[in-house]
C-alpha cells in the first residue's frame, strides 16, 4: 500500500525534481540546508516510507525546481545514496547521480577552530583528497577529515 | 610545483622543487651573490613573534642586497586596531616585491597568497606549516649524509603536535626513507600522518623507547615537548626525563649519525650533547639562510 503511495506521489509531480531515497534522518536536514522551508514553489514532503535499501526513506518532490550544482554537492555531502530524477510531463527524464567534487565550497565549517576560515571572514573550501574512503582536507589548515565528522554551515 | 604566488605548504612542492631548492642553496652558501636582491623590497609580517625565523629571513634577504620592511608582532601592526588580514596583505602588497609572514592562525598564508598581489611565504602558521624550516632541515639532511636516498630518520619527542616533524615526513616521501616515531603514547604521530606512510608505501615503526632506535638511525631529530601539552604536570615530567639527549646514550650509534632539533630546545638535548660531532642543530640553523635565499629567489624568478 505504502509502496503505490509513494509512486502516486511521483507520478502526480508534472515538471520538476524528485529526490528520492534520502535516509529518513536526513530529510529535514535536507530540507533545511536546501533551504525548502522557505521557496514558494510547490513542494511534497514524505517521510518514513517503506524502502527495501534504506529501511526507511525520505522523499521529496518540489514543482519547477531543477537544482544547480552547489545544491546537489550539500545533498551529495549529507545523502549519498539519494537519487535525483528530473520530471517534465510527468515523466522521468533524467536521473543525476549524485558524486561527490573534488572541491566543495563555502558548505562546510572546518572544524578546526585555529583555522583562518573560523577566525577571518574567508569562505571554507574542502578539497576530496580521498573518494573511496571519504577524506576531505581543509584548503587553509590542511586539517584532515572524514564525511562522517562533516559540519555544515 | 611552487607556484609563482608563493611558498605556503611543503605539500606544494614536488620531488624536482625540493631537488632544485636544495641545489640553489648549496650554491649560495658556497658563492654569496651579495646583489642579487638589489633593488627589491620584502616584507616579513609576524603577527606573532618568532625572532628566531625572523632574523633569518631578514639575513637572507639582506645578504643578497635586498631591503626589508615590517613588524615583529601584531601588536604593532594594524591588525591590533582590528583590520582584516585581507586589507593588511592588499595594503603591504602595494609596496613589496615578496612578503614573508608569520601568522598563529592555520591557513593565514594560504589565504594571504590567494588575495596579495605578490608572492607569499609562509613563515609558519599556527600549528600547520612552516615550508622553509622543512627546506632546511632537508638541506641539513643532504649535506650531512651526502645523499636524501634510502635514509632511517628517527623522529623524538611531540610528534602530535610538531608541525616540523609531519613536513618532514611529508617532504621526504620522495626518497625511500625508514621512518621510526619515538613518542610517548599521548603524542604519538596522527593518524593521519600514519595512513599517509601506508598510502605511499614509506616503511614506519612506533617506539616509546628512545634508546631501541639510537643504533639504526642516520638521522635523529629531536623535537620540543612542550609543557602545555599536558595537564598532568607529574606526567609532563616523567615524558620530559624519558625523551632527553644525554652524550652517553651516542657511544654505540652510527658514525654519520646527526642530531637535528628545529630549536629553541630545553631540555630534549643535554648540554654535554653540543660537543659532539653528531651535534649538527646549530649548523643546521645556519642552512636556514641559505634554503631561505634559495626560496626566496626561485619564487622571484631570480635564478
Ligand atoms: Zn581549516
Amino acid at each position: 500500500m505504502k509502496a503505490s503511495h509513494t509512486e502516486l506521489i511521483v507520478r502526480a509531480l508534472e515538471n520538476g525534481t524528485v529526490i528520492d531515497h534520502i535516509p529518513a534522518e536526513k530529510l529535514f536536514k535536507i530540507v533545511s540546508i536546501l533551504n525548502l522551508d522557505t521557496i514558494a514553489d510547490q513542494i511534497t514532503i514524505g517521510n518514513n516510507l517503506e524502502s527495501k535499501k534504506l529501511g526507511k526513506k525520505g522523499v521529496i518532490k518540489i514543482a519547477d525546481k531543477v537544482f544547480k550544482a552547489e545544491e546537489l554537492n550539500k545533498i551529495a555531502l549529507l545523502a549519498p545514496t539519494a537519487r535525483i530524477n528530473i520530471v517534465k510531463n510527468y515523466e522521468v527524464v533524467e536521473k543525476i547521480d549524485l558524486s561527490l567534487p573534488e572541491q566543495i565550497n563555502d558548505i562546510l565549517q572546518c572544524v578546526n577552530p585555529m583555522c583562518v576560515t573560523n577566525k577571518q571572514p574567508v569562505a571554507t573550501r574542502f578539497d576530496l583528497t580521498d573518494r573511496k574512503r571519504g577524506l576531505l582536507k581543509c584548503h587553509y589548515c590542511e586539517r584532515a577529515l572524514s564525511l562522517s565528522e562533516i559540519v555544515l554551515k | 610545483m611552487i607556484k609563482a604566488n608563493g611558498l605556503v605548504s611543503i605539500t606544494d612542492c614536488d620531488k624536482d622543487d625540493i631537488l632544485r631548492i636544495l641545489d640553489l642553496a648549496e650554491q649560495f652558501e658556497k658563492h654569496p651573490n651579495p646583489h642579487l636582491l638589489d633593488g627589491k623590497l620584502v616584507a616579513t609580517l609576524f603577527f606573532e613573534p618568532s625572532t628566531r625565523t625572523r632574523l633569518s629571513f631578514e639575513t637572507a634577504v639582506q645578504r643578497l642586497g635586498g631591503r626589508v620592511i615590517g613588524f615583529s608582532d601584531a601588536a604593532t601592526s594594524s591588525s591590533s586596531k582590528g583590520e582584516t588580514l585581507h586589507d593588511t596583505i592588499k595594503m603591504v602588497s602595494n609596496y613589496v616585491d615578496l612578503i614573508v609572514m608569520r601568522h598563529p592562525v592555520e591557513g593565514a598564508a594560504r589565504y594571504a597568497s590567494e588575495v596579495a598581489g605578490v608572492p607569499v611565504i609562509n613563515a609558519g602558521d599556527g600549528a600547520n606549516q612552516h615550508p622553509t624550516q622543512t627546506m632546511l632541515d632537508l638541506y641539513s639532511i643532504k649535506k650531512t649524509q651526502g645523499r636524501l636516498d634510502n635514509l632511517t630518520i628517527s623522529m623524538v619527542g611531540d610528534l602530535k603536535y610538531g608541525r616540523t616533524v609531519h613536513s618532514l615526513l611529508q617532504a621526504m616521501q620522495y626518497f625511500n626513507p625508514t621512518y621510526n616515531f619515538v613518542a610517548p603514547p599521548e603524542l604519538r604521530m596522527p593518524e593521519q600522518y600514519r595512513l599517509f606512510c601506508e598510502e605511499k608505501g614509506l616503511k614506519y615503526k612506533e617506539e616509546t623507547d628512545l634508546n631501541a632506535v639510537l643504533k639504526t638511525s642516520d638521522i635523529l631529530y629531536m623535537t620540543r615537548v612542550q609543557q602545555e601539552r599536558f595537564t598532568d604536570p607529574v606526567e609532563y615530567e616523567k615524558v620530559r626525563n624519558t625523551y632527553t639527549l644525554r652524550n652517553s646514550m651516542l657511544e654505540d650509534t652510527k658514525d654519520n649519525l646527526r642530531i637535528l632539533h628545529p630549536l629553541p630546545r630545553i631540555t630534549e638535548i643535554a648540554a654535554d650533547v653540543d660537543a659532539n660531532p653528531k651535534a649538527y642543530y646549530f649548523e643546521q640553523a645556519r642552512n636556514g639562510v641559505f634554503a631561505r635565499q634559495a626560496v626566496i629567489c626561485s619564487i622571484l624568478g631570480l635564478v
